[in-house]
């Protein structure tokens, strides 16, 4: 792939109920801290795009919404719906395409809907809509599948939680920094067997942006750019009952198409750091597993074993995840921002030593039907 | 000057979206659901080229893109491939009353799961792998929900 990096990031604060900021005010926000970021003015984007959807929004063309917010007047602007992980990759092809340098900016706010009721809207209107099925249910199947396939444990789920919004104590951004125990996740109630409450992302408001520019123009704008040193993306099938819930072979392929471009043959080895889209607690095991961080089934122990902590020798989360803040469409953009922070040597407290390599992960659709991988690092 | 920020009530709009829609089951959906509520039976389709039985049906296999024209009658019971037992009730979502989960099933006759409700169980009694039955309603439409729900295989009452 052609050098292409990303030369600014911005993102609000994560919270529950933003009620003083519109969906614009949000974007708006992101976007000038991303610019600021990158020391441009909105009279040096050649091109904006934005990811939103409309059904968390309640308007069609949502994107609409955002459009002043974003600078897009007078310029070649599109949509992505879809999430940040994606939408970026779009930002990288359009960037490849010769067409400038792109600003792209995600939104999203749960507060202001009822998430079950749109969850439960990405399921087939005639076969599994009308049984009640949404994003916790479904995910619990997932959950149980594979935890009865490798034996992985609540506790070892619990774990992960425990870390990330510890982390997330660090991360003056984050919605939720906790200090619990793994008992502490395993005595809040149940919301889907196994998944209880502490396993699960909070709803969330929040909006970020990242501005991203090929190789002539970088030297000029970015002090210290990050590169896209391989990104790949690849789709499951869209029935559950049609996949095998407990495997990642949809995130396998995109993660070996992303390690092919960046030229990555031991990922165990040879990534610092992931930001990974821990949506709920036994996501962020199944993902490590999926992009070839550890074995199968392994993922559980090398969160007890301290491994993934923020002081271990693979990072994982340091921003606290998605468990931490889940501004749905945002979470995977926010992997990107945090994995980009993290190379430069800009994540403040929860800044990890030495990563010159990292991996961003983000999913579409239910139970992580599409998965999007990015691999990024300090050097050209 | 006080920030007159600090002393505003945020007004917050109430809306809600109603849009009906029809959203048509087509010709395999209807064929598949008409079987459901005249016949009490479980209908498949089959891949010509890699054999697959699909339930629920579908008109091409995903996996050979291939058109999938033969029909494969399946038994009303199968393997709970995987489960969860539902502790927060959504009433604007939730079908059914009680105790209730989601599993998906995979019918005998069948080489795909389906996403259905589970029903009739005790606490602590369902496991994967154990054979569950389809519990049908008396009153039938023509909808996936002209099965109530899957309960632990009982055989005959």
């Amino acid at each position: 792939m052609e050098p292409v990096a990303v030369v600014g990031v911005g993102m609000t604060p994560i919270k529950r109920e933003w009620v003083t900021h519109t969906y614009a005010d949000l974007v708006f926000d992101a976007c000038s801290a991303a610019l600021a970021d990158a020391g441009m003015t909105i009279d040096q984007v050649d091109i904006v795009l934005t990811g939103s959807n409309d059904f968390f929004d309640g308007r069609t063309i949502s994107s609409m919404a955002v459009m002043d917010a974003c600078g897009s007047f007078d310029k070649n602007v599109s949509t992505v719906e879809g999430e940040g992980t994606f939408g970026a990759a779009h930002a990288v092809m359009r960037v490849l395409a010769g067409w400038g340098t792109c600003l792209y900016c995600a939104h999203h706010k749960g507060s202001e809907s009822v998430m079950p009721l749109i969850t439960n809207a990405m399921f087939d209107p005639i076969y599994e809509r009308f049984t009640g099925i949404e994003a916790v249910t479904s995910s619990a199947l997932q959950a149980r599948a594979y935890m009865d396939a490798y034996g992985v444990t609540e506790e070892q789920c619990a774990s992960v939680s425990v870390k990330n919004h510890g982390n997330a104590k660090k991360n003056p951004l984050a919605q939720l920094p906790l200090d619990i125990t793994v008992q502490d996740v395993m005595s809040s109630p149940y919301l889907a067997d196994p998944l209880k409450v502490l396993d699960c992302a909070p709803i969330s408001d929040g909006a970020s942006a990242v501005v991203i520019a090929g190789a002539g123009k970088v030297r000029k704008i970015a002090e210290k750019p990050v590169w896209v040193k391989g990104i790949g993306y690849n789709c499951d099938a869209f029935h559950l009952g049609d996949r095998d819930l407990a495997g990642v072979d949809a995130l396998e392929r995109a993660a070996k198409k992303a390690y092919s471009e960046a030229g990555i043959k031991d990922p165990a080895g040879e990534i610092d750091l992931a930001e990974v889209s821990d949506v709920f607690s036994y996501m962020e095991l199944m993902w490590l597993e999926g992009l070839g961080l550890c074995e199968r089934g392994e993922a559980g122990k090398l969160t007890e074993s301290g491994r993934t902590a923020l002081d271990g020798a693979l990072p994982v989360n340091p921003s606290g995840g998605c468990l931490s803040g889940n501004p749905v469409l945002v979470s995977g953009l926010n992997r990107i921002i945090e994995c980009a922070l993290q190379i430069r040597g800009d994540a403040g407290e929860h800044q990890v030593d030495g990563v010159r390599t990292a991996v961003a992960q983000g999913f579409n659709g239910p139970c992580g039907q599409s998965q999007c991988v990015w691999v990024l690092g300090g050097d050209a | 000057m006080d920030d007159w920020r600090e002393s505003q009530e945020i007004l917050v709009m109430d809306g809600r979206i109603k849009v009906p829609y029809t959203w048509s089951a087509g010709e395999v959906g209807t064929t598949y659901l008409e079987a459901l509520r005249d016949d009490k039976r479980f209908m498949g389709t089959r891949c010509p080229e890699c054999g697959v039985v699909y339930h629920i049906p579908r008109m091409h296999c995903p996996d050979c893109f291939a058109a999938c024209a033969e029909w494969v009658e399946l038994e009303p019971q199968g393997e709970l491939v995987t489960y969860t037992v539902a502790r927060k009730h959504h009433p604007q979502l939730s079908p059914v009353e009680g105790l209730f989960g989601y599993g998906v099933i995979k019918l005998e006759g069948a080489d795909t799961g389906f996403l259905h409700l589970l029903g009739e169980f005790a606490e602590g009694e369902l496991s994967s792998g154990m054979t569950v039955e389809a519990v049908f309603a008396d009153e039938r439409e023509g909808s996936v929900l002209d099965v109530r729900y899957f309960r632990p295989l009982r055989g005959v009452e």
